[in-house]
């Protein structure tokens, strides 16, 4: 099912919400741009206890490996907040799942040409539903 | 071409020991070749820890430094071989044994023997003194072959620090002694009145008994033969069935008063401040060396001189700079200092005495003065203060010197900042200036890697708590953080939090924050911890629950995650046994999925180029051939290796393959604070590498020698011996308690050997725990063992019985089927291995792959 709620943004249904595992990530593939042509991107997402479900690439910056869902969820204090968090299973650096900005490089550098800050993409979640916002929504 | 020059050591002591040490280490270019000649049939050994013997130790663990020295092709060790004469016209020593050898330059290290007062009966059988490691074995015998027919009483003639050990000794083996001092009071070359007071009454609850100002006067024979009692000058008589004579030593300079080299007043070799007798071509060192009028019974000076006469020989120009004579005795329950200027002899000196006589504390700081300058101090009962102060001798104390007796946790004392040149630790002579330089400029972040940097703290010890110290002042300046907290979730340190969590009986993460955390929900750092403590408290499988969270992805998906987001899979082979159809199965599962395959170093065989979703699909073959989880991915049990033992081998003692398989199917799945190898070898040619494993078993003739504390990595290790000859029941439970030790008690990633020299009392602690079950908590261990055993399941099997656990490792949540797009495998030596960047841009253009929406 997708539904269109802006001109720009498509919602797609990547899974039900119980399919995810609470504070735990998966994979999913959705529809992109790259460079003007249609591509499948990876992304992570991540069932909060909150119930909230946000996602961030699946791309890990700094391994250059696809392996973001695989890390360990938490949360770190950053300015008072507990703000939710995942570690790279690769070499631990950490990253904030709201805004994606890498909050703990671990002393090393992203890939070349890479920014260490993870994308992310906005999620709803529809009478259960776990819906992604795609094709050139906000990001 | 200058010829090779020879330098003969005569005697095998400690001292010895060091001076060639320091001669290796410094004579890069070879300008001497070395003989040690020894009388003792062994080598050099740590005589200051002899005691130790008698709390399990064996001759093995009291050897000192590294013994490859001796293996050095300039370095040659005669054992058993007294030297006789020393004939200085030819520049050559002549040996018990009729060898004559020529130097170019002799060194007399000859020590001391244990002096015996003249008296009759001295002569009698279970008359001891103490002084080798032969003395001390055959008081072992002795006081063992009596011990099974009554109390045995011992008496110690000699009140000094020697006589105290003996005691010490005496206690330990369960005989009952008294000690005889002549003085007015114990230890009375090192302490005041005051604090032999103070020791006495500290002894006495050990149960030792002291008698002071009591002269023996002759021991008398038992009807039985040997010793039977002592007859003091006042008359009285004790019993006694052994007797250690521990009255004081006197030099071994026999061999230079019959060589004509002057000989100081009350013995001993004079020197100079260069270590040089009378004679350009000999030196002396040690305790036969008479250096500034007198000879010195302490190993510190001993090494001191020895480094001075190396840098002599080498051409430099070093001078003995005098003696540091603090000194510290370290028996069960008694703690005594002293140093400096202990006797306040320094004109003017002020004495400021702090003492408690029901705690059985005293101490005494001496200043100069103007009560500014600390010149010495004794401390009795409670001597953590030696560290820090005996740096300070001669230095202005910081504050309100009274700060420094008083008890832990009281007005507290300033915090010393001790100077660059304040020497820390006396034995290796290193200033704390070296250790601050380790830290800052070397990079050593941990005290195993400051005492190998610095050799600071690798002899007696005693200095080891200020090197911490300065370790983790000198880490906080460098930021970086020495808080045991184990991350901002948890301010406890991981073997807080397993006993905190062990006996609240939690079983779930969330209880454990709620319970032991701040705020948040852990991280990276905690969850994983959580669930190891969680795993051996309260077993489940990993996938269970809230618990599936708390796992690094290696854990989760049971196998190991690769550079490319690929996983490898090592099923177990136990004891590296394999049979030709296991073999088989393993080769046809590589083949169908189309892994690389490569033997592991644990005698197993690891497949690489897994994709998440294979990973069910593989072990789905790999149990039904009848493997199991092989816990590569773990911090747990890896491997037990083996090498082919008794069974096969012609040299093998025993059968080194059953009790590796035997091992691994006993601790597979043990989650522990890192990983864990084990070894087995079936002879002691070690085949098998069991030294360099966190356990280590070596078959002997009569059971099992087993090591603790090895690993291979960065800093390599060898296992140290834990305990000898064991059967094989008494070794797995060795092994059981000493595992679980390990699981409770070592920081998160802590292997086992930084492990020992951290826990509580280092090695001969371990022991005393694992052994003699001094904390009491061996029957918890034996219990929580069983359990793990009675309780594994193979984790791979339980996950393929389960849909909800299978349904982790799809590779889309949204595409469950389709491969992940990004791996890409280029061909190499037959087999595969992950594209580069750069051929990975080529191989993974375009992909187009349909979506379930």
């Amino acid at each position: 099912m997708t539904t269109l709620d802006h001109p720009a943004t498509t919602w797609l249904t990547v899974c039900r919400l119980h399919d995810l595992a609470y504070e735990r990530g998966a994979a999913a593939l959705v529809p992109d741009e790259a460079g003007g042509l249609p591509v499948l991107t990876q992304v992570a997402l991540f069932r909060l206890l909150d119930e909230r479900v946000l996602a961030v690439q699946q791309h890990d910056p700094f391994s250059d490996a696809h392996v973001m869902a695989r890390g360990i969820v938490g949360t770190r204090r950053v300015a008072d907040l507990d703000v939710p968090t995942v570690a790279s299973p690769m070499h631990k650096q950490v990253f904030d799942l709201g805004t994606g900005r890498c909050l703990d490089p671990a002393g090393k550098e992203p890939a070349a040409g890479r920014s260490p800050d993870l994308r992310t993409w906005q999620v709803r979640v529809v009478d259960g539903d776990v819906q992604v916002a795609v094709g050139g929504g906000p990001s | 071409m200058d010829a090779q020059r020879h330098l003969v050591v005569v005697g095998g002591g400690m001292v010895a020991q060091r001076l060639v040490e320091a001669l290796r280490d410094r004579d890069g270019d070879g300008v001497w070749r070395v003989t040690v000649l020894a009388e003792e049939p062994r080598r050099p050994y740590d005589r200051v820890a002899l005691t130790s013997y008698f709390s399990g130790r064996t001759p093995e663990d009291l050897a000192l430094g590294d013994a490859a020295l001796w293996d050095d092709p300039l370095v040659t060790l005669v054992r058993g071989d007294a030297v006789t004469a020393v004939d200085r016209a030819t520049r050559t020593v002549t040996a018990a044994s009729g060898r004559t050898h020529r130097y170019d330059h002799l060194v007399l290290a000859t020590g001391s023997s244990a002096w015996v007062p003249p008296m009759e009966g001295a002569d009698l059988d279970g008359v001891f003194v103490y002084r080798t490691l032969d003395d001390v074995a055959a008081l072992r015998g002795h006081v063992t072959a009596l011990a099974g027919e009554r109390t045995v009483r011992g008496v110690v003639l000699g009140g000094g620090l020697l006589g105290l050990e003996a005691a010490g000794a005496l206690d330990a083996l369960g005989a009952r002694p008294t000690v005889l001092q002549v003085d007015t009071h114990l230890m009375s070359a090192q302490v005041d009145l005051g604090g032999g007071e103070a020791l006495r009454r500290l002894v006495n609850r050990l149960g030792i008994g002291v008698r002071t100002q009591s002269r023996t006067t002759r021991l008398l024979p038992h009807r039985t033969g040997g010793v039977g009692r002592v007859e003091l000058a006042d008359g009285t008589r004790l019993d006694a069935d052994v007797v250690v004579v521990a009255a004081g030593v006197r030099p071994r300079d026999e061999l230079a008063r019959a060589a004509g080299l002057p000989i100081g007043p009350r013995g001993g070799v004079v020197v100079d401040d260069t270590c040089l007798t009378d004679d350009p071509d000999v030196s002396a060192v040690g305790e036969v060396a008479c250096i500034r009028g007198a000879c010195i019974g302490l190993v510190a000076p001993g090494y001191t001189m020895a480094e001075v006469t190396v840098d002599r020989l080498l051409g430099g120009g070093a001078v003995y700079p005098g003696a540091d004579t603090a000194t510290r005795l370290k028996l069960a329950g008694v703690d005594v200092a002293s140093f400096g200027d202990a006797f306040a002899r320094t004109p003017g000196a002020l004495e400021v005495v702090w003492a408690d006589p029901v705690g059985g504390v005293y101490k005494k700081l001496v200043l100069s003065d103007d009560a500014r300058t600390l010149l010495g101090g004794v401390l009795v009962g409670d001597a953590t203060a030696y560290a820090s102060l005996r740096p300070m001798v001669g230095r202005e104390l910081p504050g309100d010197p009274a700060a420094f007796l008083l008890p832990e946790g009281g007005t507290g004392a300033p915090e010393l900042e001790l100077p660059d040149d304040a020497g820390v630790c006396s034995c290796n002579n290193v200033p704390a200036g070296a250790v601050r330089h380790a830290v800052a400029e070397q990079g050593c972040h941990d005290l195993g890697a400051v005492k190998a940097c610095t050799r600071a703290g690798t002899s007696c010890g005693s200095c080891l708590p200020l090197v911490k110290k300065l370790m983790a002042t000198e880490l906080g300046k460098l930021g970086v953080t020495v808080s045991s907290a184990l991350c901002e979730h948890f301010a406890l340190s991981r073997a807080q939090l397993y006993d905190a969590v062990r006996v609240a009986g939690l079983r779930t993460f969330t209880e454990v924050l709620e319970r032991f955390g701040s705020h948040g929900r852990g991280c990276d750092i905690c969850r994983p911890v959580v669930a190891s403590i969680l795993a051996t408290t309260a077993p489940a499988h990993v996938l269970d629950g809230e618990r599936a969270a708390l796992q690094d992805t290696n854990d989760h998906v049971m196998a190991n995650l690769q550079k490319d987001g690929s996983y490898s899979v090592v099923p177990r082979m136990a004891g590296g046994e394999v049979t030709p159809e296991g073999l088989i199965a393993v080769g046809e599962v590589a083949r169908d999925f189309g892994l690389y395959t490569k033997i592991t170093g644990g005698q197993r065989i690891d497949m690489f180029g897994a994709r998440i979703d294979q990973l069910p699909l593989i072990w789905r073959r790999l149990v039904d051939a009848g493997f199991e989880s092989g816990h590569a991915y773990g911090k747990s049990l890896r491997t037990v290796k083996s090498c082919v033992g008794s069974t096969w081998c012609r040299f093998g003692v025993q059968d080194s393959v059953a009790l590796a398989v035997m091992l691994e199917l006993r601790y597979r799945g043990l989650r522990s604070p890192h990983k864990i190898k084990l070894g087995v070898s079936g002879c002691a040619r070690e085949c098998a590498e069991a030294r360099g494993k966190d356990v280590g078993v070596i078959a002997t003739d009569k059971g099992w020698n087993v090591y603790v504390g090895g690993n291979g990595g960065f800093t390599p290790r060898h296992a140290r011996l834990l305990a000898e000859d064991l059967d094989t029941q008494t070794l797995v439970r060795t092994i059981d308690r000493f595992l679980l030790y390990y699981v409770r008690t070592a920081d998160r990633l802590q292997r086992t050997a930084p492990w020992i020299e951290e826990v509580e009392g280092g090695l001969d602690g371990v022991r005393a725990v694992v052994l003699e079950d001094s904390l009491g908590i061996c029957a918890d261990l034996d219990e929580q063992m069983a359990r793990h055993v009675a309780d594994y399941e193979d984790e791979w099997r339980a996950t393929l019985d389960d849909p909800d656990k299978l349904a982790r490792f799809a590779s889309f949540v949204n595409a469950p089927d389709v491969p992940d797009p990004s791996l890409a495998y280029v061909p190499t030596r037959g087999q595969v291995r992950p594209a580069t960047p750069d051929e990975r841009a080529v191989l993974v253009a375009g992909t187009t792959l349909e979506v379930r929406s």
